[in-house]
Order: structure tokens, then sequence, then C-alpha cells
């Protein structure tokens, strides 16, 4: 099997502030092959668009400590020259952003934007690029391209700047495309029309795609894997079927739980996640994730998971302390429309333990039923 | 008074906001944010407000509040005219109606504490008699939605987004309103952090019998919260229907493709359904198309669309709609998610 496009491998980018040392990202690893389209979801502060900036060159803080190792293509790009970095971006990689607004020049046209972003890694002449630009911004559906790339960014509106900016992104028709909640500013209706654009692309040129979002109906929409980022960590990984039809970690139960759904009956109460997440500067000992965890157990408040494969499928990866088939009888519980506490005390047996009383079963034995 | 059930009746509404140009500011034209808007608010309920960005849903709540003049139709609250009144009467008048702004940290001021601005609105009616008995009340009300009332001294920046969110809504509730209108109230929030907040609302309306007007973009939120939903569309209403009839027998196509639009947290099923995605972008509300507004990005328009405008009328299963050629069933399972839950 050949190399994988993009292989990111214990990536941790900390930094150190004046309250003591932030651990943004904390030893994640993945890989997206040609044409794959890698969906990393999680909620603010959970490390996925620091992750993805990184892989860009564009962690560039002082206090940053950066480590790992992030391979395009079998070349290392952490510690690479700046020189070197600029070759790959908008060449090999490129990236799209929430806000257009901050990644178009609000001084220059938008043709003329997109003809720097060409000849910066061409060798083209300006007419050339230029007819370029006007090609790449009717393929992304704007109406009358040749009249439109004359125009300043401010002319267009939210749905127009979001494909003047992939046509920019994809001008040079980069391997990997890198998407910060690209629809996240939009209406609805302009979502579609963009997930629909950046889909036909792929199609297209067989660009791999990284998607980052916090919302649950875009990857599952866009991916074929998924990435579920908790507190700086990646605490599930695999196939979007499966993460969605037969997810093991609770949290992501409790982002599926949490979100009213169209596909389904009307519910009557939502089930949130308990509290909030957690500081990075002061992550919770053991698994981040027990302060919030309806299925606590007290060695989880000590032991630190492993994003370790689930038994009979490889490419299924989790990271929590409760075995495989406890998980599995307690997500079957959740979707038969148990309360979490009544399916921790269907399947574990116990009752929740309070933090200050140690509870009786501190190692990880079989349930009881 | 009206017995039957109205609790606001809202007829013809219209808000203009002038373009002025030139040197004289002369008005050459206007942004029509809401265009003749009809509807009722029925005691107790949950009535839906949605739509995309400009559709004119955040102005009709304003409107309904009296924190801006309509250009022209009523507003009654409990049978009463408000839309011109003044002073005093409109003082008492807001009494009755709260609001749930979208961004917890512009709509608190950050140099007050929780306390000072959950117990405002019992300083300006002048209702709490004493310092003690209005930290009484407010710690009350912070009980109420779930905050610390210790932390009553704290200043919002202290709090986190949702509890900020929990501040708002219980301002909201200090003068035991009528009717709280709730904008976007959650859209900027994580997931995890929304549900506890509409699940608050929820329960908050069922024990304490409030009217919610509740406004958001995100369809889903708004099928879990609504009883009642009116789709807006460039300052009009195009469809109003229960939330039964409107997430599974919409008829409106703008509904529809709204609703087929919404990206479901199933990959089975996003590979199933038809995305009905439309050309182009809202037109704009200073100068909106002729006759039905929507015929220049509906996939069903013929030339009547561009000729008459389509009267806002009952349409078959009882939804009222405005349009020439309603969806049909078969076009509505194709697309819509929630019709296969029916």
């Amino acid at each position: 099997m050949a190399a994988p496009l993009l292989e990111v491998e214990d990536l941790r980018v900390h930094f150190e502030t004046e309250d003591g040392l932030v651990k943004a990202v904390d030893g994640i690893s993945y890989t997206v092959d040609r044409g794959e389209t890698l969906g990393i979801v999680g909620e603010s502060g959970s490390g996925k668009s620091v992750s993805s900036l990184t892989v860009m060159g564009l962690t560039r803080a002082r206090n940053a400590r950066i480590s790992g190792t992030v391979r395009f293509g079998g070349k290392e790009l952490l510690g690479a020259s700046d020189e070197d970095m600029r070759k790959v971006r908008g060449d090999d990689i490129a990236m799209i952003f929430q806000d257009p607004l901050s990644s178009l020049h609000p001084f220059y046209k938008v043709g003329n934007q997109i003809v720097e972003a060409i000849q910066s890694h061409r060798d083209v002449s300006k007419a050339q690029a230029y007819d370029r630009a006007v090609e790449m911004l009717g393929l992304v559906g704007i109406p009358e391209p040749r009249r439109r790339a004359d125009s300043y960014p401010h002319e267009f509106s939210g749905g127009m700047r979001q494909r003047a900016m992939i046509a920019m992104a994809l001008a040079n028709d980069p391997k990997l495309l890198i998407a910060d909640e690209p629809t996240t500013a939009l209406d609805v209706t302009v979502q579609a029309q963009i997930l629909e654009l950046i889909e036909r692309l792929q199609r297209e040129f067989d660009t791999a795609v990284v998607v980052i979002t916090h919302d649950l109906g875009v990857v599952a929409e866009m991916a074929d894997e998924i990435a579920v980022m908790y507190a700086g960590r990646i605490v599930e990984q695999g196939p979007a079927d499966t993460i969605f039809n037969a997810p093991e970690h609770p949290y992501t139960w409790g982002l599926l739980s949490s979100i009213p759904r169209m596909d389904a009956p009307r519910g009557d109460e939502l089930v949130p996640i308990p509290g909030r997440p957690p500081s990075l500067i002061h992550l919770p000992g053991g698994c981040s994730f027990h302060p919030r965890c309806p299925f606590v157990r007290d060695a989880h408040r000590r032991v630190e998971p492993r994003l370790d494969p689930v038994d009979g499928n490889s490419r299924h990866k989790v990271a929590c302390l409760l075995d495989s088939g406890t998980r599995k009888r307690l997500w079957e519980e959740l979707q038969a429309g148990v309360k979490p506490g009544d399916a921790r005390r269907d399947v574990i047996g116990i009752g929740r333990p309070d933090a200050d009383q140690p509870s009786q079963d501190a190692g990880l034995d079989a349930p009881r039923r | 008074m009206s017995d039957n059930g109205v609790l606001v009746e809202v007829r013809d509404l219209v808000k203009h906001f002038p373009v002025r140009q030139g040197l004289l500011q002369r008005q050459v034209g206007a942004v029509r944010a809401v265009d003749g808007v009809s509807f009722d608010v029925m005691r107790g309920e949950t009535l839906g407000l949605v739509g995309e960005s400009g559709c004119g849903k955040s102005t009709t709540a304003r409107l309904l509040l009296r924190l801006m003049e309509p250009t022209g139709g009523s507003v009654k609250f409990e049978g009463e005219e408000i839309a011109h009144i003044k002073g005093g009467r409109l003082k008492e008048m807001r009494r009755g109606m709260q609001m749930i702004f979208q961004d917890p940290y512009s709509s608190l001021n950050p140099r007050k504490t929780v306390g000072t601005i959950i117990g405002e609105p019992f300083t300006i009616h002048g209702l709490a008699k004493g310092e003690g008995e209005r930290k009484r009340a407010v710690r009350d009300l912070m009980d109420r939605v779930g905050l610390n009332p210790e932390h009553y001294n704290r200043y919002p920046h202290e709090f986190s987004g949702g509890q900020r969110q929990r501040i708002g809504v219980a301002r909201a509730l200090a003068l035991r309103p009528k009717v709280i209108v709730a904008d976007e109230p959650v859209s900027a929030l994580d997931v995890s952090i929304q549900a506890q907040i509409l699940n608050l609302l929820r329960e908050l309306q069922r024990e304490m019998g409030i009217t919610l007007i509740f406004i958001a973009h995100d369809l889903s939120v708004v099928r879990h919260m609504c009883d009642r939903i009116a789709v807006m569309y460039l300052g009009r209403i195009v469809e109003l229907a229960t939330n039964e009839q409107l997430y599974c027998h919409p008829r409106m196509p703008y509904t529809g493709a709204l609703m087929s639009a919404v990206p479901v947290p199933q990959p089975r099923l996003a590979a199933a359904k038809k995305r009905q995605v439309l050309a182009g972008d809202v037109p704009s509300p200073a100068n909106p198309p002729p006759a039905c507004p929507f015929h220049t990005r509906c996939w069903k328009a013929q030339e009547i669309c561009r000729q008459e405008t389509p009267p806002l009328e009952p349409k078959d299963g009882g939804n009222i709609a405005a349009c020439h050629f309603p969806l049909t069933d078969a076009e509505v399972l194709e697309r819509v998610p929630t019709a296969r839950t029916a």
C-alpha cells in the first residue's frame, strides 16, 4: 500500500502562558489518503483548529512548543524552513476558513488576489493567471466570472466570498484542502451550495479534504473518516458510519444525544452533557472527560486511557477505560431511550461513585449484571 | 380583552428603512425589512419564526417589543394596541414582554455584577422594596435558572457562555412576563451547552406558563422547541403551520428547500436524501422581486409566479402558505428528512 498523503503522528502543540502551560493539542495522530475526506469534530477549545493550523505551519507564536511529525507525501513539514513552507502552502496544501473576509484583502480586487495566489507558485504570465482566476470563479459557480473578478470583496455576498476563497484555494490544484468551519457563518441554503461544490470539486480533482467543524450534520454528509476531539486529544476515530451508528465513547454519545435531530421523531427532552469542557491548563487527571462522564469509575480519575482499536475493527479506535463489551451494551441502552444514569445502573451495576468516597470497584473488572 | 386565547395579534406589520443618498440625503428607496406580516400568538404556546439572514425575523421581534417604531400595521398585546403608545404605558407594557438575546457577551454590561444585572428590572419598575428583598428575589432567580446564588457579586466575564445565557434568561424572567422573545438564544453556544439552555427554556415555560416567541435559523432546534412555526422570506411570511404539519408536510417549495439543506447527523440518510440546492443568493430586500418573492430561486416557478403575488391561504393539510404550486407529497418525501419520521 502506498504511503498516505498526510501523516500526522503524536502532534503536540503547547503554549507557555503566564497562567501555565496550555496543552492545546496533546498527542494526536491521523492519516489522510488521496481523495479521502477526514472530518475532525469537537467543541470550542478541543484543539481541532490549532492542530490544522500547525499542519499548515501557521502556529507561529513565540510561546508555542510543537513536537511530533507531520509528513506530507513522505516529506516532513514540522521544522521545515519558512521558505519551504511557503512553497507548500497554497500549492500542494490549501486552506479555507470560516470567515472569508479575513482571508481576502479588502483593498484588492478578487481576480487580482487569485492571480497573486497563482503567480506565487506558477511561472505563468499575468494574463494567463487572470484567465485561470476567471475560470476558477466560474467553476465555483460565480455568475459572470469575468465581470465579478473585477469586484472588491465587499461587493460580494457572504456565500460568494466563500466561493471566491474556495476558488483561490483550489486555483493551484492542491492535493489537500483543509476546510476550517467552511460553512458555519453561512445560511443553510448557501451552506448546501458550498458543500455540494466541495464534493463536486473533490470528485473531479481527487483532492483529499480535512474538514474541521462542530456541526455533526456537516461531517455526516462529507466525511469518510471521523476523528472526535476533546480537550486536545482524539477520543474516538473511525469510519463515518461507525461513529454515527456504533460509537463507543461516552463523549460521542453525549454529542449525539444533545442535538435535536431532523431524522428522528420529535423528542421530549435533549440529554445534554453535564458541566463544561475543562481548562487546558489544569486538565483533570486520568481520563480528561471523567468529570462529565456519566459512566465514570474510580480508576478513571487516575489512569489515562489510550486510543486503542476496538476488537474486531482495527479502523475504529476509542480512548475509553470501559471495556468494549460494556460500551456496546451502554450504547444499546442509550439508543433505546434509557437515561445515562439508568443505563449506568443497568450495565455497570452501581450508582455513580462520589468523588470523595472511594468506590468498591476500583479496578476495571468485568461488569456485573 | 380577548379571551379566545390570542395574546399577541399582529396585523399587516411593516418596517421600511429609508435608503438616503446624495448631498440632500434624499430618500431614494427603502429596505423592506418587514413587509406586511400578520399572525397571532396564542397564550402559552411557542411560536417559531424561521428564515435566513435578512428575512426580517429579528426586526419583527423588535417591533413586537416596540424596540423600534413600525412603519405601519398594528400589534395588539392582550387586545391593546401598542404600535404607537409612549411613556408610562409603554413601560407598563414592557413588564409583560421580555427578550433574550443571541450574544451572551454583548448583552450583559461588563461593569455590573450579575446581581445588579438580574435585579435591574426590579429597580426600573420600582418593584422590590429595599435591598434585602431585591437580593432575595435575585438569588431565587439565579437558583431557578441553574446558577449558583453565591455568585451574586461576580462579573459577567467570570462566567462561561452557557452561564451567561442563563443570566440573560434570569433577567428576562425577573418581572414574570407573559411573553418572552428569544432571538437566536443558543446559536452562539457549543452543542453540549445548547441542549442545557434549550431544556431550561422548555422547563421554565412548562412551569410558569410563559408564551415564547422563538427566533432561530436552525431548523432542527426550531422543530424541537416550537408548537407553531412561521417561515419568513424577504420580509414576508411564506408559510405558517403547526410543527407536525410543517415538518412532515411542508407546502411551500422554500420551506422544503430549507429542510432538505439541513445536514443530518446520519451518513446513511445523508447519502439517500435529495439535497435541494437553490440557485444564487437571497435577493436584496431593497429591491425584492415582483409577485412571488421566491420565484427567482424556485425550481417550480412558472410564468404566473412572476406575474401574480400568491395569497397566503390554507393549503391541503391545513398549512397556510403563499404559493401557486405547492409541493406534492412525493417531492416532500424525497427531500425532507423529517417527513420520513411521521
